[in-house]
């Protein structure tokens, strides 16, 4: 096969994996903060989606430009669900976590599956079918945007976390507990908040998804042991790793998909997620104990 | 005897007794659409029992469980499709199949010191590589599917495990019994207060002498080996195997909820779990057929708003709660 | 006959020397205590005889074997018990069935185990609470909990973290004479460490004294107490009357 083929396929990989990256970088915030296992973080993204396709198919309003409001949207119902439900569970065992979560799960699925049906719905702007021809490589433009989008999305998290009085405040729960109720933080409020701003990244990632995929009320599922594989990959507690790890599993899948049968491709995620549990269990970039 | 009982109260063993007369009877009166309800009710309680071993004595958290029925269903149906094997020779070779899987998993993780989230995202790993792995493998037919001869239902063939649904019932009641005598009485010896100890307080169980590592591995060992019966029920009772059905993610949910909702660690919380789970799902769908509201999902979404419910309400199970209500001593 | 020779034990962690180049010869049947303020390393020797840090220099010699950097539970079953300066017992089980499980360590049979705890619940003034939870135990009793549950793993050797801490004089006296009589009847060794000089005076032929990771003295209690460099660091000159 010519090496462009290899090329574009790695290329289209690696931007999709952006996109993952985004998506894990939502969990990364909620689990290495809150604790919290969100068993329902692709179930969430998925209600993204079809806020999207929704916005979309009656307003005609294109997702990129619904970036925003949506994240905003899913910011606050992500702040209402861990103030109202999950922050009991925080110190509750991860069996009862777990549980609590795959039940949210189950709920989301199906109200989804209610009210639009199981069939594939997308989102078709007028820009789908661009590419853009860079020397002998094509890259396609919603990938393209979709890439650029999350990286924007993640800087601007990223500088939350380090320049903001209110994400030093969140790290500082992170790390010390015990230490950040002693200095007065108030620790649920801001657990809430990093709920919300963690499923404020999966509803962007959501949203320039369905620019990539089809949605359906069953793929959450899927999505969320793929954020779960790209945040143990990438590393606990480091964004970067999250965005990285993102960029791995994107581009093993798609070169899993053309060099062996596309059915196999999850395959590859799972023998990574394997090996570096084994034996790198802080992640690439994570940080050593873990 | 004495070791199955001691420590229950009265009023707890007459309860039993007369549980196991009216299940044992049952048949006798009950339709056949209330058998096959409870044929599922006791293959979760069953399943359950077994997942428990591992995660209620042990500690040890596995959403890969899936994995043991799979390789248990799919190793006696291929045995007896392509080789004339009957089930109950097929469960004999089942069981050290699932034993060794589970060791593998069991030591990769013990020794690498995977535990909590990431032994759980380990095992569905496992179980998700199985899944796909089975997809592919074309001397069961792949995604195609295994299929096993169907033959009439009038006749009982014990051996064979043909029958109607009364002869499954009874198979997977004596099931789920022997599973929970078997679960009393490890847990009332060495190795049962070797888990309890390691489950309440590793670091301190280590300083009392316990080597961890060895019982946590008996643990997962003896889980895996239980769930093969599962699966060989499983594959004899339903006749068809999909590796995208057995294996997947959601199958390994289904039989830790019950446990779980019934009380983590109690004997007899798989047991209740199962009976309110599959209870619940069912009244669902006749409240909703009967009410005209038969949209796909909407079982679900109440399903997963009980089970929400019972999760917040009820933190250390069910059967706990109503065990301390109807005044039945502590639950074990 | 020494049943424990610690010789030029070492800890660091990342630039803090927790223990430095200690030597400590323990006689068999002798009761050995050992003393200084916080952070002196006491509980850090402590974590390296029993298995849970593997020390960075040094020997740990039990019984004419060398059991530095092996693993706790393979010190237990060489014959060495513990209690933890924060108290753990299982929480939630019974009294009993924590001794039980300590007894099962030598034990194949639940039966036999629980025979040997309930004689150790007696000596330890629990019986009585013998079926109640562990986590509802008042502090001393769960203290006195841990003994029995180290006394049940039949060791030679008992190493007791701060074991009188909280409790009333009364309940100090109590405890104390009862490990006199273990140490009597049974010449069972016996480590501890102490900040409760009574008790320590009571019973250690022996005292140690570490005080920012080094032995600043060693020897027989008259002697130790009225040393001048312990009387510094840690006693007060008020305690040398």
């Amino acid at each position: 096969m010519p090496l462009e083929i290899y090329l574009n396929v790695a290329i289209s990989g690696i931007l999709t994996g952006l996109v993952y990256g985004l998506m894990a970088l939502g969990l990364s915030v909620i689990f290495g903060v809150v604790r919290v296992v969100n068993f329902a973080h692709g179930e969430m993204m998925t209600v993204a989606m079809y806020m999207a396709v929704v916005l979309f198919s009656t307003l005609g309003l294109d997702p990129l430009i619904m970036l925003v409001p949506i994240a905003a949207v899913m910011f606050a119902l992500g702040y209402i669900l861990q103030k109202g439900v999950i922050n009991a569970f925080v110190t509750r065992p991860e069996s009862t976590q777990f549980l609590l979560m795959i039940a949210i799960a189950i709920i989301l699925v199906n109200v989804l599956l209610i009210i639009f049906g199981p069939d594939a719905q997308g989102v078709q702007t007028s820009y789908s079918y661009d590419s853009y021809a860079v020397g002998p490589l094509i890259i396609d433009a919603t990938k393209a945007y979709a890439a650029v989008a999350s990286l924007v999305v993640a800087a601007v998290l990223f500088a939350f976390f380090r320049f903001t009085r209110t994400g030093t405040a969140i790290r500082g729960c992170a790390d010390n507990h015990t230490g950040a109720l002693v200095v007065g933080l108030d620790v649920s409020h801001l657990y809430a908040l990093t709920f919300g701003l963690g499923t404020a990244c999966v509803g962007a990632a959501g949203v320039m998804l369905v620019l990539l995929v089809d949605a359906t009320p069953a793929i959450g599922p899927a999505y969320t042991l793929l954020a779960f594989i790209i945040v143990i990959t990438g590393g606990l507690g480091s964004m970067a790793g999250a965005l990285l790890g993102g960029v791995l599993i994107g581009l093993t899948e798609a070169m899993a998909g053309l060099l062996f049968t596309p059915s196999a491709k999850s395959m590859f995620g799972f023998a990574i997620l394997v090996l570096v549990l084994l034996f790198r269990p802080q992640g690439i970039l994570g940080k050593a104990a873990r | 005897m004495r070791a199955l009982t001691h420590g229950l109260t009265r009023r707890s063993i007459v309860l039993l007794a007369v549980l196991l007369a009216v299940l044992v009877a049952l048949p006798l009166f009950a339709g056949d659409y209330l058998i096959t309800v409870l044929i599922l009710i006791l293959y979760f309680a069953y399943v359950g029992q077994a997942w428990n071993v591992m995660m209620g004595f042990a500690g040890q958290l596995s959403l890969g469980h899936a994995l043991y029925v799979g390789l248990a269903g799919y190793l006696a149906a291929f045995l007896f499709k392509d080789y004339g094997v009957g089930p109950w020779i097929g469960l004999l070779a089942a069981i050290p199949l699932t034993m060794a899987a589970g060791a593998i998993i069991g030591f990769l993780a013990l020794r690498f010191g995977v535990t909590g989230v990431y032994f759980a995202i380990l095992t569905i790993a496992f179980a998700e590589f199985a899944r796909i792995g089975f997809d592919h493998l074309d001397i069961v037919n792949g995604s195609g599917g295994l299929f096993l001869p169907v033959v009439q239902h009038d006749q009982s063939d014990l051996w064979l495990l043909r029958g109607p649904p009364t002869m499954f019932y009874y198979v997977i009641l004596a099931a789920t019994v022997v599973a929970l005598v078997l679960s009393r009485l490890l847990l009332k010896s060495r190795i049962g207060y070797f888990w309890l100890a390691i489950r309440e307080d590793e670091q301190a169980a280590r300083a009392t002498g316990i080597n961890t590592f060895r019982y946590k591995m008996a643990a997962v060992v003896i889980s895996a080996g239980m769930t093969a019966f599962a699966g060989v029920f499983y594959a004899f009772y339903y006749n068809n195997l999909f590796p995208e059905q057995i294996f997947h993610i959601s199958r390994s949910i289904e039989l830790i909820v019950g446990p779980i909702i019934g009380g983590l660690g109690t004997l007899i919380g798989p047991i209740v779990g199962a009976f309110l789970l599959t209870g619940l799902s069912e009244t669902l769908t006749s409240a909703l057929g009967a009410v005209g509201l038969d949209l796909p999902g909407a079982r679900q979404v109440l399903y997963g708003i009980c089970l929400l419910f019972v999760i917040i309400a009820l933190p250390g199970g069910v059967w706990p709660w109503l065990a301390r209500r109807l005044g039945l001593g502590e639950p074990r | 006959m020494t049943l424990l020779s610690i010789q030029g034990v070492s800890k660091h962690f990342r630039g803090l020397t927790a223990v430095d180049r200690v030597d400590l010869d323990v006689a068999a049947g002798e009761i050995c205590g050992v003393i200084g303020p916080n952070g002196a390393g006491k509980t850090t020797l402590f974590n390296m005889i029993a298995g849970e840090l593997k020390p960075d220099t040094g020997t740990i010699v039990f019984s004419g074997e060398r059991i530095d950097g092996l693993s706790s539970d393979k010190v237990c079953r060489l014959g060495i018990g513990r209690t933890f300066q924060l108290v753990r017992p299982f929480p939630g089980l019974s009294v009993e069935e924590n001794v039980i499980v300590g007894g099962l360590l030598r034990r194949s049979h639940v039966g036999a185990a629980s025979e040997r705890a309930h004689e150790l619940l007696r000596r330890l003034d629990l019986y009585d609470k013998r079926a109640q939870t562990a986590s509802s135990l008042t502090l001393p009793d769960r203290k006195r909990l841990e003994v029995a549950r180290a006394l049940a793993t039949d060791p030679k050797l008992l190493l007791l973290d701060e074991v009188m801490a909280g409790l009333r004089p009364t309940e100090t006296d109590r405890l104390v004479a009862v490990l006199r009589e273990l140490n009597s009847d049974t010449g069972m060794t016996i480590v501890l460490i102490e900040h409760v000089m009574r008790a320590v005076m009571a019973l250690a032929s022996h005292i140690l004294v570490l005080h920012h990771g080094a032995a600043i003295a060693q020897g027989v209690p008259e002697a130790v107490v009225r040393d001048p460099a312990v009387v510094e660091s840690y006693l007060g000159a008020e305690s040398v009357a």
